[in-house]
């Protein structure tokens, strides 16, 4: 009888199935994750979960027979006689279906783990101008191993390559082994004099070479080597700006939160550190917490350009644009006081643009209404003239729920090399 | 009693050389008392999450890449993190040396059941029963898996992911028909059957010579000359074996899918056993751990306490709802096998009048370890319910059969219920429900219209009323299709050749055998 205790075997044996099966899923799953993503935190919305999918398209086919007359054999017999007719009302007591599979019958529940989760949610999606051209300066360079040199620092000597090379070196130049020495003084204790002194000589001869050719020389002496390589810059910081005056109802920030959400999720997968700033204006701009930026009323009128000025102010004070990955999305219903625009202009194109990765502009609109409704707004118009000369924004237009993921996907979809990101 | 020998465990803690006590206790009766033989064993002790994997894999501990693998593990796992599933305490597989699968979890009492029951009663009944003997082989299981395994990754590496998933999509579809039901000529070999594998392709490989495609073909031969007599004879018609039909004379399938094919056909024909020996499987292994644990108990090994602990799940795994209990799911294999079992072993040693009447072959022998060795070397589920239900358990059970017949307005009827009457009505009854040859719905092919447009035809004998789910037929006949790469068609007939419906199919287009 052998025991094997498999208890340390790798898991995860199951995980490539498991991956073909998610593979093939992949739209049902896809859609099942995006409703479920509906109604989470911003932060939340990144844990995994359970998903249920429609089990059509996932079925395993198998010729199984129903209907016809039925015979059965059952326990527990308390009254019955011979003969007797039951009425079919009663039929389906004690023939429940097996447990397990049971359920399944129209809908098939399993957990993702968050990283499937997220993948499957940001599938085909893509960071516009992803490399950061400017590179960080020496606190963010790392070392990285880079072969070996013949200096360097004690610390770093490398004993088994200066070894290796010692023993090269020995052995190319025939240095006598202690052993041969041993075996012929060995010889010397009984030998005849002829022999003694032929031997003495040898012995003398061998033990000078052992002398001129050492055992390690400083030659064979090599160094582990490294070589610092600049980092990626691996933070970013997103800026949400949005509108809270009066015109702005609850249904529009829901959709401009979940715009937000879908962009934290999205750079928390390309950045190891997200930082999210959250600037609320009216006619004047402040910078809030999460709950304050989506819940608290305010009132007054609009001007863009405060929001725009304060970020400004928030990027020179706290984010390098060096060190920082920059994303802003601005959420708004459009309206803005035309003596603005002049303002919002020059500074986007002067202060913003240049540090921003990407900025993106969502004009939420009311409920029930279609894209193709709305009037261009003063921001809209303005927007669609600074586009024209080239400046690197995108905008579009939301007034559902179930757009504002195409939209998102639109924004940054996967696209050609040449073609520019802002449509 | 003997209290003086030592105690194999205290508590619940178990570890490996406890593990190796409890086997050698649990060996040394199972051989000199009970009198069992059994293929050496091989305990493995799994996680949690092991177990989940060895459920998604037919319990296998390799196989294949599939995604329904995949899909069932996913399946197993959300219920099992809900609660709404507990794990089995063991697996077990049939192959030589028998591999017992234990959880960590269980506590050292429930570690001396699960050896006593997998690593003794089943492996005693898989290596003693004649469907085991003649349709698996236990040598050479797990070498065909892995050539399985390889096999498949390789043609994955040479024909893409996409065709081979559609190949076995299709194969898995037909895999409950694709079993030889009655012993050929030859024996099973799995060994050698991997290197005949091997050895095809290599002789395909080296006689292969590009110029016979340019040879001209021969005059065409005139349909006159094969009539259909004749050409059933050579396509061995009719055959229920869809798999190995299709695997024989599919006319555009590539070898590998051939090979594909052949492979789940011998793991389905492996599986075959198991599916007709439900009741006799559990009922032997429970009847095992039952006496080889009240028989520790006897000798001392097992103290009270932990002797309650198994008393308890014992009685857990053996509990018959009745059918009007919400919990109830049909007949429990361990519970009916094991009161049968039981009964056979009393009618044994202490029978009654009704018992010689009823048993005049065994009633009263005395040897109830012969009586039942013999039992469960000769039997399956069916033949042994119909031969060794007595009508003293159906009344202990209350059995009773009901006839449901939609055509009749006023219900249901009970048919015979547990009485003089009755008893062997229900008994043929019970025993048909475990008759694959009525599970199973019988489906043929009959022929080919190799004439005309070479549709497949296939024909359902419909049993007692009961026609195929429409929706399921018409995605595996899809399946079929695609390897069959021409139109299939199933009849369903009843028993005086009346066609209740037919089905046709066309293959997709971008069928795997394209």
């Amino acid at each position: 009888m052998y025991i094997v205790d498999r208890r340390l075997n790798p898991g995860g044996k199951s995980l490539e199935n498991r991956q073909r099966f998610l593979r093939r899923a992949k739209a049902l799953v896809q859609g099942a994750v995006k409703k479920s993503s509906e109604g989470r935190d911003i932060r939340d919305v990144l844990e995994g979960g359970e998903v249920s999918i429609p089990l059509d398209g996932m079925n395993e086919p198998r010729f199984r027979r129903e209907g016809g007359t039925r015979d059965m054999v059952l326990p527990g017999n308390k009254k019955f006689v011979e003969g007797d007719m039951l009425p079919r009302s009663a039929e389906g007591r004690g023939r429940g279906t097996a447990p397990g599979e049971g359920d399944s019958e129209d809908a098939f529940r399993f957990v993702l783990s968050r990283d499937e989760f997220v993948d499957l949610f940001l599938d085909d999606l893509e960071l516009p101008d992803l490399a950061k051209r400017k590179l960080a300066e020496a606190n963010s360079e790392g070392l990285q191993r880079a072969g070996y040199s013949t200096s360097g620092s004690p610390a770093n000597i490398s004993v088994s390559r200066t070894v290796r090379l010692a023993l090269a070196r020995r052995v190319a130049l025939r240095r006598p082994r202690p052993e041969t020495i041993a075996q012929l003084e060995a010889e010397l204790e009984d030998c005849d004099e002829a022999r003694r002194s032929e031997l003495l000589a040898e012995i003398e001869a061998l033990k000078a070479k052992v002398r001129r050719i050492p055992f390690i020389d400083p030659i064979d002496i090599r160094f582990r080597r490294f070589e610092t390589v600049p980092k990626p810059v691996a933070q970013a910081v997103m800026f949400c700006l949005m509108d809270v005056s009066g015109s702005m109802s609850e249904h529009m920030k829901d959709l401009a939160k979940r715009f937000y959400m879908l962009l934290y999720v999205f750079l928390t997968r390309r950045y190891r550190h997200v930082e999210i700033v959250f600037i609320r204006h009216t006619d004047r701009a402040e910078e809030v917490d999460e709950d304050t930026f989506f819940h608290s009323p305010a009132s007054g009128g609009t001007l863009v350009s405060s929001a725009l000025q304060v970020m400004h102010e928030i990027v020179r004070s706290r984010y390098r644009p060096a060190d920082w990955n920059i994303y802003a999305a601005q959420a708004s219903d459009g309206d803005n006081s035309i003596s603005d625009s002049e303002a919002v202009s020059r500074l986007l194109t002067e202060k913003i643009l240049p540090v921003s990765q990407f900025f993106a502009y969502l004009e939420v609109g009311e409920a029930g209404g279609t894209t193709f409704d709305m009037p261009d707004s003063s921001l809209w118009t303005l927007y669609q003239r600074l586009r024209a000369d080239g400046a690197p924004l995108s905008a579009r237009k939301v007034n559902d729920r179930s757009e504002i993921f195409p939209v998102f996907h639109d924004l940054f979809q996967r696209r050609g090399k040449q073609e520019k990101v802002a449509p | 009693m003997t209290a003086t020998a030592a105690r194999l465990f205290e508590g619940a803690e178990w570890d490996f050389a406890k593990l190796q006590r409890i086997h050698d206790a649990c060996e040394e009766i199972a051989r000199s008392e009970l009198g069992l033989d059994t293929y050496p064993n091989q305990i493995e002790v799994i996680t949690a999450e092991q177990m989940l994997d060895a459920y998604s894999s037919a319990g296998m501990p390799l196989f294949y890449k599939h995604w329904s693998f995949g899909k069932h593990f996913a399946h197993h796992e959300a219920f099992y993190r809900k609660g709404l599933m507990g794990l089995a305490y063991e697996i077990v597989i049939n192959s030589s040396p028998c591999i017992s699968y234990l959880m960590e979890e269980n506590t050292a009492t429930m570690q001396t059941l699960v050896i006593a029951h997998a690593a003794f009663g089943h492996n005693h009944f898989f290596k003693n029963n004649y469907l085991f003997r003649q349709w698996t082989d236990a040598d050479g299981i797990l070498d065909y898996l892995d050539f399985a395994k390889n096999y498949m990754a390789q043609c994955e590496e040479r024909h893409g992911r996409q065709a081979v998933e559609q190949t076995l999509d299709a194969a898995h579809a037909l895999m409950s028909h694709g079993i030889d039901r009655y012993p050929g000529k030859k024996n099973l070999d799995l060994r050698t059957e991997e290197k005949r594998a091997g050895e095809r392709r290599l002789h395909e490989e080296s006689v292969f010579n590009d110029l016979w495609r340019t040879v001209p073909a021969g005059p065409a031969k005139s349909p006159e000359m094969l009539n259909s007599e004749r050409r059933r004879n050579l396509l061995g018609l009719p055959q229920e074996n869809l798999l190995y039909f299709l695997e024989k004379a599919a006319p555009r399938l590539q070898p590998w899918q051939r090979e594909a094919l052949r492979i789940v056909r011998h793991i389905a024909q492996y599986f075959y056993p198991q599916s007709q020996t439900k009741v006799m499987n559990e009922g032997t292994a429970t009847y095992v751990h039952y006496r080889i644990m009240n028989r520790l108990h006897e000798q001392g090994r097992i103290s009270d306490g932990n002797f309650l602990e198994f008393l308890q799940s014992h009685t857990n795994v053996v509990f018959q709802p009745d059918f009007d209990d919400p919990r109830f799911s049909g007949f429990n294999p361990y519970a009916l096998g094991f009161a049968m079992m039981q009964d056979i072993e009393r009618i044994v040693s202490n029978p009654d009048d009704e018992d010689r009447e009823w048993f005049p072959d065994i009633a009263g022998t005395g040897d109830v370890m012969a009586v039942l060795r013999n039992t469960w070397a000769n039997y399956r589920d069916e033949s042994f319910i119909s031969q060794f239900l007595s009508p003293r358990l159906m009344r202990k059970l209350r059995m009773f059969h009901l006839h449901d017949d939609p055509e009749e307005s006023a219900g249901i009827r009970v048919d015979a219920i547990h009485d003089e009457r009755g008893y062997r009505r229900v008994r043929r009854e019970l025993a048909r429900q475990y008759d694959v040859g009525y599970i199973d719905p019988n489906i043929e092919v009959v022929d080919v219209d190799l004439a005309g447009d070479r549709r497949l035809m296939l024909r359902h004998a419909v049993v007692k009323g009961a026609q195929l789910n429409e929706v399921e037929a018409k995605r595996v006949l899809q399946h079929l299709a695609d390897l069959w790469s021409y139109d299939v068609s199933l009849v369903e007939v009843d028993a005086t050749d009346t066609v209740l419906k037919e089905h046709v199919v066309s293959p997709r287009r971008h069928a795997a055998a394209a």
